[in-house]
């Protein structure tokens, strides 16, 4: 069979572009268990919390096809400002409420938490905007958001489409990773994080305000997840209270998959279900005519369990086994 | 005046209803013959003309059963079961609505009881309203539980219904569905239901489920023989939720395409709580079909199907075709504008497309919803109206006599016009499919426009 590389190219760009989406929210994960080797299970509900937040903003402007440029530039970097802050706050309510309460408590004890608090964001999505899926406000004019830039702007006489939404995710996405990274290996609240994450008590010792330091873990953790929840509504065209669930279990995944704790692994761990997700979609099927999109959680799942099974810790995490 | 006696009086004179129906619905509220007569002889000329009575076309169900009204002996208890939260609020509360109006149309009460209706829901808030196994099996249960229970309305998804129908069965409860079109709880039929299908449902050995609703395999092949023979279409992709109902009318529609000489790319599940269809559109369109059908219900994403169809296939180029699981105003709101210019069929008729005692029936849910009902409620209307006259033709409070009167519905004059009755397997004997276009109204609002009755492939 002959092999299609037009298609498979466009189902890489695809995969990059989810691939990072799912990055920023694995970023959240992996930066609270660094440091309180907890799974913060209501993640993925923050994420969705930041895009109805989100969408409520942008549901205040009126918004038409005379609105100048510039206003749609202004709303659009206010809502995503919004949607940070907004996930950002709630994250760190979490964990000063909640979390910050059980950090001497059994482990099970804030890992049933988080799941309970994951429940109580999706209810309160549904009573926020029900339970049906909604579509956004248009920030992108249907005839922009469909333009192939490949065809339009660089005159390349090809299938593949790059999207102007293509184009947004990475031009958000790559600052925020160089940030973070920056923000965690040169800042002193970074070396402050690094060090709780080694050994909390003597970081304590040390005169490192522990319980501050987790706060700005799970504050930057939210701030990624808004970010990534605005640019997801847009590119997905949704928002339902649902959104949280799908993201923040591959997010999840992607975090275990390169390394939980590991920063460039969660990116590593997104990229690469970004890319299985998208392949199991759509190419695939060219080779195994059985195979379909109902087969891709087989597909990612599959994967983890085999980076499982022959290294535990995950492909750029270490294998420790527990503290005694 | 009772205002519901100068609505009645109304529709005789509008020439809505007819002189069978005035009556009987006038001794269901409680007029006595005389008055009611007189108040039918003051009706314009024009109107009482305007009257079929002698066809008995006007009346709903079979007129030449007589409706008892008294409640001397004791009462019996309906319940319902389908959802009617998130996505399914608008379907399941206009059936709810349907069923109460043809209940206090018919004086609630039947056969010398009255009659007690509850709907119990079988959805879950989580699942976005859709039906929940738990749940089913529960409201089943409490059926039949209940003494006084003498039929279980339901359900509206063929998979619930899969899990509730050998609960009723073991108990010789009497089940109908407003909505259920698998073939598979009914008929077998080769390649479209599964082996042991459709014995394993009724373990007593007794049929004790019957449908007013045709089942897929109409559906499916009276659409794929419009696409081909009056669209011109050739090349069809075709996805499914991966749920009994939408599987199964896929596959149905699948398989009359092919027969029909066109040529089937792909058929396939998706993931209905994907949040994004981007590649599985990218792999469709590469392909290059005319028509893209999706087999599935509006809880399970199809809105977001769609949304991402379009981004890539214009409706000028690829046609959209859905079953009826999307014939819900709640499919055209996830899509929004793109939803335009989509094709629903639908084993019915809609409201706008109903006459005379239909029209009526739909005038009068308009006025008591504030909004057009949803078209499966006509089928809702009907199976309260075929469990009231086997209540009436039974006279006893027996569940196994009552089935059988239910089981033996004939000369049941429609809604939708036209008259059915209840074949050996349970099935409906009506074959009306109509094909509706999603269009703007007067007011810009998109809508199920009706465009035509396409009947049964065969």
């Amino acid at each position: 069979m002959e092999f299609n590389a037009n298609l498979f190219v466009q189902f890489l760009i695809n995969g990059v572009t989810n691939g990072m989406l799912i990055a920023l929210v694995a970023l959240g994960y992996t930066l609270v268990y660094g440091i309180v080797e907890l799974i913060n299970f209501a993640h993925g509900e923050v994420f969705m919390m930041g895009a109805l937040f989100a969408f409520t903003i942008i549901g205040m402007f009126t918004i038409g096809p005379d609105t100048p440029w510039f206003a749609i530039v202004a709303i659009s970097l206010l809502a995503l400002a919004a949607a940070m802050l907004f996930s950002g706050a709630l994250n760190w309510a979490i964990d000063r409420v909640v979390y910050r309460r059980l950090r001497n408590a059994p482990r099970l004890a804030p890992l049933i938490a988080a799941i309970g608090l994951s429940f109580i964001l999706q209810g309160i999505g549904i009573y926020w905007i029900g339970s049906n899926n909604l579509r956004p406000p248009n920030l992108i004019a249907n005839n922009i958001r469909s333009i192939n830039l490949l065809n339009e702007w660089f005159g390349l006489d090809t299938r593949i489409r790059l999207r102007p939404l293509d184009l947004i995710v990475v031009g958000i996405t790559i600052p925020l990773l160089v940030w973070l990274s920056w923000f965690v290996g040169r800042t002193k609240t970074g070396k402050a994080m690094r060090a709780t994450a080694q050994d909390r008590e003597a970081a304590a010792l040390m005169g490192i305000d522990v319980n501050r330091t987790i706060a700005i873990a799970f504050l930057l953790g939210g701030l990624l997840a808004g970010a990534a929840a605005m640019v997801t509504m847009y590119y997905t065209n949704t928002a339902s209270f649902r959104m949280g669930f799908r993201y923040g279990l591959f997010a999840f995944t992607a975090a275990v998959l390169g390394g939980i704790g590991n920063l460039t692994g969660a990116v590593v761990g997104g990229l690469l279900i970004g890319i299985v997700w998208q392949m199991s979609d759509g190419f695939v099927q060219a080779y195994i005519p059985w195979w379909g999109a109902q087969w891709t959680p087989v597909a990612i799942f599959g994967v983890l369990v085999l980076v499982m099974v022959f290294k535990p810790g995950g492909l750029l995490g270490e294998f420790t086994p527990d503290k005694v | 005046m009772d205002p519901r006696i100068v609505k009645l009086v109304e529709s005789l004179n509008e020439g809505r209803i007819g002189r069978r129906a005035f009556l009987t619905r006038a001794a269901a509220l409680g007029l006595s013959a005389g008055f009611a007569g007189q108040l039918m002889r003051s009706a314009p000329a024009a109107a009482q003309d305007a009257s079929p009575a002698a066809g008995g076309e006007d009346v709903v169900g079979n007129p030449a059963i007589p409706h008892i009204t008294t409640t001397d002996k004791g009462s019996i208890t309906l319940y319902s079961s389908w959802p009617f939260t998130g996505s399914m609020k608008q379907l399941g509360s206009d059936a709810i609505e349907a069923s109460k109006m043809a209940l206090e149309d018919l004086g609630n009460a039947a056969g010398g009881f009255a009659l007690v209706y509850e709907p119990l829901d079988s959805g879950i808030a989580a699942n976005n309203g859709g039906w929940d196994p738990g749940k089913e099996s529960e409201n089943a249960n409490k059926a039949i539980n209940d003494a006084d229970c003498m039929a279980y309305l339901g359900t509206y998804n063929s998979g619930a219904s899969k899990i509730s129908i050998p609960i009723t069965n073991g108990a010789g409860l009497s089940q109908i569905s407003f909505g259920n079109t698998y073939p598979g709880l009914t008929k077998a039929i080769e390649g479209a239901t599964e082996p042991g299908e459709p014995d394993i449902y009724y373990p007593s050995g007794v049929r004790n489920f019957m449908r007013t609703v045709p089942s897929d395999e109409i559906q499916g092949g009276a659409v794929a023989n419009w696409a081909i023979n009056q669209q011109g279409r050739k090349k069809t992709y075709t996805l499914h939720d991966n749920s009994l109902y939408g599987k199964g009318v896929a596959l149905l529609y699948n398989e009359s395409f092919k027969e029909l000489g066109g040529e089937s790319l792909g058929f396939e599940g998706y993931d209905p709580k994907a949040t994004d269809y981007q590649s599985l559109m990218t792999k469709i369109a590469d392909m290059g079909p005319d028509v893209l059908y999706v087999g599935a219900t509006v809880e399970n994403n199809p809105a977001k199907v769609l949304l991402d169809m379009r981004s890539l296939m214009p409706v000028d180029e690829v046609m959209f075709l859905g079953p009826d699981g999307l014939i819900n105003q709640d499919f055209i709101n996830g899509a929004g504008p793109d939803a335009e210019g989509a094709y629903v069929t639908f084993a019915g008729l809609p409201p706008s497309a109903l006459k005379g005692i239909g029209a009526d029936y739909a005038a009068r849910m308009t006025e008591r919803l504030g909004h057009t009902p949803d078209s499966y409620a006509a089928y809702a209307y009907e199976v309260m109206t075929v469990v009231v006259q086997a209540i009436d033709k039974a006279q006893e409070k027996d569940r196994a006599k009552i089935l059988d009167a239910m089981f033996h519905t004939t000369d049941f004059h429609s809604l939708l016009g036209g008259v059915w009755h209840f074949t050996e397997t349970g099935d409906t004997s009506s074959t009306t499919v109509s094909i509706n276009r999603i269009e703007p109204d007067d007011s810009g609002k998109l809508i199920f426009n009706y465009l035509e009755t396409i009947g049964s492939a065969s």
